[in-house]
């Protein structure tokens, strides 16, 4: 039994099966790629993880639970954390404020009211915010406001908020898309430096092949809804079905 | 200092300080020279100061802080007048349980508008908040009369039942009082030709306001406060980091309501009448140009906005054609004619195109408000230092 159990799952647009009969299993502290060609269905099975969209058929287990109809705030707490395909941060707060909201969220659950209580005198929470700046190499940024960073800080942000959670499945949508070759390798170091030194299962969406076969323990193909293959990343890489997938129908 | 870091706990200092000497700040022309006219030192005026200051930062926790623009706040303001007036007629004159029910009851309705409003968000959001507002204008108007006055309102009566106070001696008006202190009491000093007024209802609504603006800081620096700028900033971060934006909107929605209904139970402490033309929805709108025209999301900026909103109500309104001539007496007859017909749409009733123009140009070119204003300003003497921290002059959307 997978920490995330896919079974038969189905969702439709108007005319367009998005995702058809995706059955899929990640094992628990192991990196699993989702890959295929552009709207496979990709980022809708992930909103159908997180809650964003309830699937029409079948069923999604987190550790032995249902996530179906619960909604992402719930599932946040049920310990899965999602990345953004482009960084989702608190733009117009700074980088220390950023930090504290998922520490607090963590610690308190979905509603408190500290109403009048000062912020910076929380020292559980601040330590705990710079603990884990300085363990991403934001700490020289803590007073930044957010949206003026660049691109790479943002997404290593996003990174260490929902780390700060101690999330035990944690989501990335096309965490490189759009970097630049020192950003993308930046992230995967983070990325296989966070796989070693945590208990943390890790499911990945990705176009960019240099980044999925440097982390994947193992990769599902995803074509037009539906699950071509799943299998090991070195089995994967002359599959010809893969080809055919990215290919189309020249495959031999 | 009072759990305030230093640059808040000055800001406190320095409102402290203005409010309390008002009476001198705002009369600083001497009686009967041609400029008294600007002075704005008088009681009715200054209560009106401090009683829109509450009610625009309570708006302001709302707006300012989460983004969400309510166009309905005024019928908080006129519920929290009516429970004020009913308690004043019903129980004592004394104003505290008055301004006290004003809040309870305000905070309620709040609570069910707030409910309904915050299931939608942006324009429909602000378009359910008018229809609320606008129902109860309507309902204070007509349904309600027994509760409301209708169209005549509520006042003070001798024959109100008052059951803690005693019997009115022949003759005595019933008066909103705090333990025996004359709310319309005031002590009038003068020095040389210049008149100053200090006033108790005053000094009462002035403290009242300072307690709330004291209050107002705490919340903006509280993880609560953290989390209302995390709404506006980015809710679906929000919801995928595990909280719950609906409670929180709603809390800042129930705390700003029972903000206006303390100011509305003030106004009733002051001048113990209320009608429904105070829920109308200029009057929602009032507060939502207060907050923008001073700086929505900053500490002092919706006080600024209200205190020069009703300055200019008051001041600007009563300038009419007689007092022009007397200013341009010095000029020649037809360039005197010339230069009052291009001043009068301004003045006057027409002070509202000028209140219109000044807004246009502080939305346009002081996204900030004239908080921003204020620290381009300190920016150009002071050199760099001015602005250091964001989150507190970030500019409303
Ligand atoms: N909310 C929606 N309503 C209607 N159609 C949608 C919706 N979301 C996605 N789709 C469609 O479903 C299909 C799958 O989209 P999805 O975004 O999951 O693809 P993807 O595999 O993530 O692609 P990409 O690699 O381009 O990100 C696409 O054809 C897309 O247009
Ligand atoms: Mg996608």
């Amino acid at each position: 039994m997978g920490i995330l159990e896919v079974k038969n799952v189905g969702k439709r647009f108007g005319g367009l099966q998005a995702l058809n009969n995706v059955e899929l299993s990640v094992k628990e502290n192991s990196c699993h790629a989702i890959i295929g060609p552009n709207g496979a269905g990709k980022s809708t099975l992930l909103n159908v993880f997180v809650g964003k969209l309830i699937p029409d058929t079948g069923s999604v287990m987190f550790d032995g639970q249902s996530v179906l109809g619960r909604t992402p705030y719930e599932i946040n707490q049920m310990g899965i954390s999602r990345v953004f395909q482009t960084p989702e941060i608190f733009g117009d707060l700074s980088v220390m404020e950023n930090m504290m909201i998922p520490v607090f969220a963590k610690r308190d659950g979905s509603f408190r009211m500290h109403a009048v209580q000062g912020m910076m005198g929380d020292k559980d929470i601040v330590e705990k915010a710079e603990t884990m700046l300085e363990e991403m190499g934001l700490a020289e940024k803590r007073g930044m406001q957010a949206s003026s960073m660049s691109r790479g800080d943002k997404r290593r942000l996003e990174i260490a908020m929902c780390l700060s959670q101690d999330p035990r499945l944690l989501l990335l949508d096309e965490p490189t898309a759009g970097m630049a070759r020192a950003d993308t390798n930046n992230t995967i170091d983070l990325l296989k430096q966070i796989k070693e030194e945590r208990d943390i299962t890790i499911a990945i969406i990705e176009h960019d092949m240099h980044v999925v076969f440097s982390l994947a323990d193992r990769i599902t193909v995803l074509a037009q809804g539906t699950p071509l293959v799943e299998d090991h990343p070195e089995n994967i890489k002359g599959h010809p079905k893969v080809r055919e997938a990215y290919l189309g129908e020249t495959a031999d | 200092m009072l759990g305030l870091d230093k640059k808040d706990y000055t800001l406190l200092l320095i409102v402290a300080g203005l409010t309390m000497l008002a009476p001198f700040i705002l009369n600083p022309f001497p009686e009967g020279s041609g400029l008294a006219q600007f002075n704005a030192g008088y009681p009715d005026l200054m209560q009106r100061f401090v009683i829109f200051g509450i009610f625009a930062i309570g708006f302001n926790i709302l707006f300012g802080l989460t983004g969400y623009l309510s166009f309905g706040h005024a019928a908080f303001l006129g519920v929290g007048s009516y429970a004020a007036i009913w308690m004043m007629k019903l129980l004592t004159t004394n104003v505290i349980p008055a301004m006290v029910m004003a809040v309870i009851i305000a905070g309620l309705f709040a609570l069910i508008v707030g409910y309904v409003s915050l299931r939608r968000s942006g324009i429909y959001f602000s378009i359910l908040t008018l229809a609320f507002a606008q129902m109860s204008f309507a309902m204070a108007y007509s349904v309600l009369t027994p509760l409301t006055g209708g169209e005549t309102g509520l006042q003070l009566k001798i024959a109100d039942a008052r059951i803690l106070d005693g019997a009115l001696e022949a003759g005595e008006q019933a008066r909103a009082n705090l333990f025996g202190l004359n709310m319309s009491s005031s002590y009038e000093m003068s020095v040389g030709s210049w008149l100053f007024t200090f006033n108790t209802g005053y000094y009462i609504a002035a403290l009242v306001m300072l307690a709330s603006f004291y209050l107002a800081i705490r919340i903006f620096r509280s993880p609560f406060g953290l989390m209302l700028r995390a709404v506006k900033s980015n809710q679906n971060r929000l919801n995928y980091t595990g909280l719950n934006p609906r409670p929180y909107t709603l809390a800042a929605f129930v705390i700003s309501g029972m903000y206006a209904g303390l100011a509305g139970g003030l106004m009733v402490a002051m001048d113990t009448q209320v009608g429904p033309e105070r829920m109308f929805w200029t009057a929602s709108g009032e507060v939502v140009l207060m907050t923008i025209l001073g700086g929505a999301g900053t500490l002092i900026g919706p006080v600024l906005g209200a205190g020069l909103i009703k300055y200019m109500e008051n001041i600007l309104s009563k300038i009419n054609k007689d007092i022009l001539h007397q200013w341009f007496a010095f000029l020649p007859d037809g360039l005197e004619d010339f230069i009052i017909t291009l001043v009068y749409p301004f003045i006057g009733k027409g002070w509202h195109l000028t209140l219109g123009i000044i807004f246009m140009m502080v939305v346009i070119f002081l996204p900030g408000g004239l908080v921003e204003g204020g620290q381009r300003i300190a920016k150009l003497f002071k050199g760099k230092d001015a602005d250091e921290d964001g989150a507190q002059t970030k500019p409303a959307e």
